[in-house]
């Protein structure tokens, strides 16, 4: 009943109070925001793990004391595979959906919510869940499979793989209930006048993620399921004991984890768009390019998983089919690069934390693009396959990319969130911290690759020493970085300024509203006449 | 602010403008779950599709101990039971509470009899021993062929999987069932009956491909 | 109030089919079912024709109860493209397995 007038403080934090009503809370914002808490606290342990990595291969295992710092091979693969598991299926897909998309997509085309609110708060729980099954193997035989669970290693050992499977089955069930609330929401809930060509580039990331999540991860579900079936009834479909196929497996596999990659990287891409405009004060070059290009990608991802299995034992055949077809995934992707460069293009451009990471992601996904490229050349996968250099592609475009963009939007729009300015230069020195300690730890790891250090080992010939050495250093500086940009923030949401409607000057829908914006978001709903970036 | 018509009115949740909306939004959620159910259900037909391709003999076999004729009764009940669910909605349109409420009933009947009929064939087969994959005994049953073990883990999972919808759907229609009794639906509030409704017909759309594929094509 | 309720977005215009076609598809289904235990009957003078017949068969009963069971004819064409789409990526898995198992070549190691 209450209409807010213009002075009142009440916002979608503080109009109702207490855990529980956050706990059955049905705002998007709200859910966004226990999303981003819960992500936060999933990358810190995953981070852990990798800093635990990083320091096991320090030095090679004879020198003493340095060499082996944990204990043994096996606890070494268990350690690497909770890393890939948590940062894969807990971190980095539901990442900039789950927070940034359930927070901003319906401001940015007008609405009160998105379509299915209570299906919103039961995709939390679900991921909640699957994410304490996950923590849960952790206390029990732990799981040692590479976050690849790939047969029949995964069927026959010893450990709580049957488990950890349920757990992503389930976070699974998290990810799809999300893609069909975003795709009914972007169909149905746009505001008078918001056309899908005036939606805002984030939007369009958001919509293409949606339809890969909810085409690509069924698919994961019966995988997942079947190698519990494996483990608990022999049934054979994974398993040459019964005449079963292991590269079958591996076909189910990434025919969702390869479309899971792009699930990871488009809506980071969205960020970078929008921040790339606001931050150039100039309209987006080639609008309809960008926009359809996510759709382009999106689709294209569903004919590629081949690539990831060229030395596996599919036939000849296949694989050179699989690796034409990847080499036709870069083209939407370059167009996006190219589309932004002429953005920022005599622009009016200024260099806060958010435009530095927006740019660090197009130097950092550069990199890691290309390299795709070069490894979807099959006769050169053939020589990099598990090998460093596919470690040091896919963290090029996963860190350099979705957690470049995924940090860029939180200062980006931690304003707009809390209601509240975070520190600029601190943000700023984490950004320094990240990108120089990103470059130092992974760059290496390119040359490691091409000189035949095989990855998931936990020790490695006298000859990689140096290199290893450089890399652990670059992941000190790289945690670092992320703990600078913790105190930002949590330093931001104590002790920050009040917070302006529009503290960037952007023109997207949700700087129209107060910081932070009122339960139903729009007082009156907005008739949109124009594009969302008419900044000149 | 709710915008009731009349008597038996949907309530139009907040963030829709109006109930056509609401509706249209419905049905469209619902359609693009049920196109996961596809997908999921489809791995297995692809798995079956190719393992049946390396090993035809075997799963002419292993087909050969499944009783067509409980089958067959199992596919005339299961689209029985998708006709009585379509009209239980025509009778929620035309306000006839008694009529949708015997028709969501009648549905649920011949879900638990399609369970029955499935119980006697597993319990026959567990007699036999044709168990699944690693727990298929090739001695003790006599089986020509050695991995015969792997025909029968992909019928315990697809009619399995198949089994735990049919159970659900069961659980989703008594709901609706409770719902039709309590008078909440009506010519302006239909919705869940729909697409419950959608749910038991992909159910029954699944087992007109295992029918076939498992029973008849040995 | 009988307002013009045509425009009245707020009010609902079910679309009713009648008894007679869901006994009428109910029907054809039924006989269909038949159909395929008669062709079964003729498995083996069919030989390698088995299963695709089988699968035909089964593929006109989805038809008539997608189009009529489950509204799909009523229907926008939004949500048919949806539901095709799950169908063709399905599609896409199975020719991909299928390609690569059907294009091995069995190696004998030189060693």
């Amino acid at each position: 009943m209450a209409t807010t007038s213009a002075h009142s403080d009440e916002n979608y934090i503080n109009c109702e109070k207490g855990l529980w009503s956050w706990l059955t809370t049905v705002d998007h914002k709200r859910i966004g925001v226990m999303y981003m808490i819960c992500v936060m606290f999933f990358f810190l342990v995953g981070g852990i793990m990798a800093l635990l990595l990083r320091l096991e291969l320090f030095a090679p295992n004879k020198v003493a004391g340095v060499g082996g710092v944990l204990s043994d091979g096996n606890v070494y693969n268990q350690v690497m595979t909770y890393h890939g598991a948590i940062m894969v299926f807990m971190v980095i897909v539901p990442g900039i959906p789950a927070i940034l998309g359930n927070f901003f997509l319906p401001l940015h085309i007008g609405a009160k919510d998105v379509a299915f609110p209570k299906l919103n708060l039961a995709s939390w729980y679900c991921f909640m869940a699957g994410a304490a099954m996950a923590i849960f193997t952790f206390f029990t035989t732990r799981i040692d499979t590479g976050w690849t669970f790939y047969t029949p290693y995964s069927i026959r050992t010893g450990t709580a793989t049957a488990m950890m499977v349920m757990a992503a089955f389930v976070m699974g069930f998290s990810s799809i209930l999300t893609g069909l609330n975003f795709i009914v929401t972007v169909h149905k809930l746009r505001a008078p006048g918001m056309t899908m060509h005036r939606m805002p580039l984030f939007v369009w990331a958001m919509y293409s993620t949606a339809i890969i999540q909810v085409l690509a991860t069924p698919v994961l579900a019966i995988t997942l399921m079947l190698i519990a079936a494996e483990r608990f009834l022999g049934i054979g479909i994974f398993d040459p004991k019964l005449g079963g196929d292991p590269v079958l497996f591996q076909h189910f596999f990434w025919f969702y984890s390869h479309p899971a990659v792009y699930i990871m990287i488009i809506p980071a891409m969205g960020v970078v768009s929008e921040l790339l405009t606001a931050f150039s004060r100039k309209v987006i070059f080639g609008y309809t390019a960008i926009a359809y290009s996510s759709l382009g990608i999106a689709a294209v991802s569903f004919f590629v998983w081949g690539h990831h299995m060229f030395v596996s034992g599919q036939s000849a055949t296949a694989g050179i089919v699989f690796s034409f077809i990847t080499m036709l995934v870069g083209v939407p992707t370059a167009i996006k690069m190219f589309n932004w460069v002429a953005t920022i293009y005599k622009g009016s451009v200024s260099f806060e934390a958010p435009m530095l990471f927006a740019l660090g992601f197009l130097f950092l996904f550069a990199i890691g693009g290309v390299t795709g490229i070069m490894l979807a050349v099959l006769p050169i996968d053939v020589h990099f396959h598990d090998t460093y250099f596919v470690v040091a592609h896919f963290h090029y475009v996963m860190v350099g990319g979705t957690l470049m963009a995924i940090m860029g939007g939180f200062y980006y729009w931690f304003p707009k969130m809390f209601g509240k300015m975070h520190s600029d230069v601190t943000a700023r020195l984490s950004f320094v911290f990240i990108f120089i300690g990103f470059n130092v730890t992974f760059f290496p790891q390119f040359i490691l690759g091409a000189m035949g250090m095989p990855r998931r080992y936990f020790d490695y010939i006298p000859q990689y020493e140096t290199l290893n050495k450089i890399s652990t250093v670059g992941s000190w500086l790289i945690a670092v970085g992320f703990l600078i940009g913790l105190y930002t923030i949590v330093q931001g949401l104590l002790k920050g300024p009040k917070a302006p409607a529009n503290p960037w000057g952007a023109k997207t829908l949700e700087w129209t509203i107060p910081s932070p914006p009122t339960m139903h978001n729009f007082e009156v709903e907005p008739v949109v006449t124009a594009g969302p970036y008419e900044y000149r | 602010m709710s915008t009731d018509n009349a008597h038996g009115g949907a309530h139009v949740a907040h963030h829709f403008k109006d109930a056509t909306q609401q509706y249209d939004s419905g049905k469209e959620g619902i359609w693009l779950f049920m196109v996961t159910e596809i997908l999921m259900f489809g791995g297995l037909f692809v798995g079956y599709a190719i393992y049946h391709n390396m090993y035809p003999e075997m799963f002419s076999e292993g087909a050969s101990s499944l009783d067509w004729k409980m089958g067959f009764i199992n596919t005339l009940v299961l689209i029985f039971s998708s006709f009585t669910m379509a009209i239980s909605i025509t009778f929620c349109q035309k306000n006839d509470k008694k009529k949708a409420a015997m028709a969501l009933a009648t549905t649920i009947l011949c879900g638990a009899v399609f369970m029955c009929i499935k119980y006697f064939e597993y319990s026959h087969k567990f007699h036999l021993g044709l168990l699944p994959g690693k727990y298929l005994d090739v001695a003790k049953v006599g089986a020509e062929h050695a991995n015969l073990g792997l025909y029968f883990g992909f019928y315990y999972c697809m009619t399995g999987l198949h089994g735990l919808h049919v159970l659900i759907g069961m659980g989703l229609i008594s709901w609706c069932l409770i719902k039709t009794l309590r008078g909440d639906f009506s010519d302006q509030y239909w919705l869940p009956v729909e697409g419950v409704g959608l749910f038991w017909h992909i159910v029954d759309l699944i087992w007109i491909f295992l029918f076939p594929l498992l029973y008849l094509v040995g | 109030m009988a307002q013009n309720q045509n425009n009245d977005r707020n009010h609902l215009h079910p679309h009713i089919t009648p008894m007679a076609t869901y006994l009428k598809v109910a029907g054809v289904l039924f006989a269909l079912t038949f159909l395929t235990i008669i062709a079964h009957h003729f498995n083996k003078s069919l030989g390698a024709l088995a299963a695709p017949v089988a699968f035909l068969i089964a593929m006109v009963k989805a038809f008539f109860v997608m189009a009529w069971f489950m509204h799909m004819k009523d229907d926008k064409v939004l949500n048919r493209v949806i539901f095709g789409t799950g169908f063709f990526f399905l599609f896409v898995l199975f020719i991909f397995c299928a390609m690569d198992l059907a294009t091995r070549v069995m190696e004998i190691s030189p060693l």
